[in-house]
């Protein structure tokens, strides 16, 4: 591998647990561990996975006046969420916009009572910090905190396996978020994750990392799992892939996401619009989208992947609509993909076809997520 | 009956006309669990290096090459319904297609397992 690609604070034990490392958004990764892609997935979803996902962006953001409000406010001029109604110690998604509408990066923003605590993808978090830097530098204090570790349990056992280390993380609730330790090391504790299954995310210093993964991969229930299976895990749960899913061509309303704008930055809301692109994403969840991000489900066993066109019709004749993520579903048994098809055919259950090595193969609009969550409400 | 392999993994067996294609146990490992095997149909001409079949793993879509040239003459119809028979056995009970080879002397151009083996 190349001497450019950067490495993880968990690089070395990812090679003593056999990883299989591949380059992704610049840094060697674990694409998987001797158990396989498929052993992995299915046990993330019965026990519990830990993953590698230092290479995505922790940023820290304060306000200058002290009021943790503020930096909120300030961050929902550059994002459609309502963060400044968030409640301390709670985490909600949402997604950077520009001026077209366009989704620019997806991410998590904490409050942690404070300072906001966001994490950002791998591939946007430069760009997303420069941007964040100068439209908020007036009004806040932006740390990057891009040498730290973040990790991932996930699955329905991961509360049985961190909570001996880590005794507060039994009484979390999903989207809660805490500084506290595990391992006897300070970690800053989300309950959430990219699997649709119940677990936490870890942020630590990456002095620590290594202490933290060791004790977590210590417990009974917990295998290391790349980043294979997270992509087939996240695909089942219905979430999107920032570059596959949403990008700076598809809208917030074009891609089904609008559940992440609450009330408040709504039409009528409070704090309505405000933010990159509003005018676009205001207008078309009054009037509509020619298109929408659908979860599709194949006939048969053959997986329909990312760049498959879609048509209405068994011949190829009218092409409605494309294929932006498709996997087969390991939990599922069955392919699983999502796209985004033209608005009339975007209705649950309406019968389109794939074309996949030139044949036209029967897909059905599905709803999403095609595994029941197992969240900690 | 001699077994050959070709440097894109695959694995040849040859009986009078019809050889039996299957891929490597090194190349099974690479791919993982398969999720859906496919070949092309029954009679279809392929030239030596041209697509033959599919195989797909829950993340990726493999090709599978025509190691000869020939007509594609029968697919293990077994792997439809268990595709991680290929896994299980990739060079005996998972084998994937066979074919009517024009020139059975083609074969002789291919690795041997020794040669295969050192790649």
């Amino acid at each position: 591998m190349t001497d450019s690609l950067q490495r993880t604070p968990l690089h070395a034990l990812n090679l003593e647990f056999g990883a299989k490392m591949v380059p992704f958004a610049g840094y060697e990764m674990p694409l998987q561990y001797p158990a396989g892609l498929m052993a992995e997935h299915l046990h993330t979803r019965s026990k519990a996975g830990l993953f590698d996902v230092s290479h995505m962006g922790q940023i820290r953001i304060a306000a200058r006046s002290g009021d943790v409000r503020d930096a909120a406010l300030a961050l929902e001029s550059l994002i459609p969420a309502d963060y400044a109604g968030l409640a301390k110690g709670r985490q909600r998604y949402g997604f950077l916009t520009n001026d077209a509408a366009g989704i620019l990066d997806d991410l998590m923003v904490a409050n942690m009572g404070d300072d906001l605590f966001v994490v950002v993808n791998a591939s946007c978090k430069e760009q997303d910090a420069a941007l964040i830097e100068a439209a908020l530098s007036d009004r806040c204090v932006v740390t990057r905190q891009f040498d730290r570790a973040l990790m991932a349990l996930q699955g329905p056992q991961a509360q049985d396996a961190i909570a001996p280390l880590c005794p507060a993380a039994a009484d979390m609730r999903f989207m809660d978020v805490i500084e506290t330790e595990l391992a006897g090391v300070p970690v800053t504790l989300s309950r959430s994750g990219y699997t649709g299954e119940d677990g936490y995310e870890i942020g630590c210093a990456a002095a620590d990392a290594e202490t933290v993964a060791r004790a977590l991969l210590a417990q009974p229930q917990v295998l290391p799992i790349g980043l294979g299976a997270r992509d087939s895990l996240r695909l089942e749960a219905g979430l999107c892939l920032y570059g596959n899913d949403i990008d700076t061509t598809t809208t917030p309303i074009e891609a089904s996401l609008a559940w992440a704008i609450q009330k408040a930055r709504r039409e009528g809301g409070s704090r309505e619009g405000g933010y990159p692109g509003a005018e676009i994403v205001l207008r078309q969840a009054r009037e509509g989208v020619s298109r929408k991000r659908v979860g599709l489900m194949a006939e048969g066993r053959a997986p329909v992947r990312a760049g498959a066109k879609l048509f209405a019709d068994a011949e190829g004749q009218k092409e409605i609509g494309l294929v932006t993520s498709g996997a087969f579903g390991p939990t599922v048994q069955a392919p699983v993909a999502m796209g985004y098809v033209a608005t009339d055919y975007a209705d649950k259950d309406t019968a389109l076809f794939a074309e996949l090595r030139g044949k036209f193969v029967p897909v059905h609009v599905r709803a999403m997520p095609f595994v029941a969550p197992g969240f900690k409400r | 009956m001699t077994t050959y392999y070709t440097k894109s993994h695959e694995w040849v067996r040859l009986d009078g006309e019809e050889a039996t294609v299957g891929i490597t146990a090194h190349a099974s490992e690479e791919l993982g669990e398969l999720v859906f095997v496919e070949a092309k149909d029954e009679g279809t001409d392929v030239a030596a290096g041209d697509a033959a079949a599919v195989v797909e793993s829950v993340k990726a879509a493999s090709d599978i090459y025509a190691p000869v040239t020939g007509v594609l003459s029968g697919f293990n119809t077994k792997l439809s319904d268990e595709p991680t028979l290929v896994g299980n056995d990739p060079e005996g009970e998972g084998w994937i297609f066979k074919m009517k080879v024009s020139n059975p002397d083609d074969v002789i151009s291919l690795l041997t397992a020794e040669q295969y083996k050192s790649l």
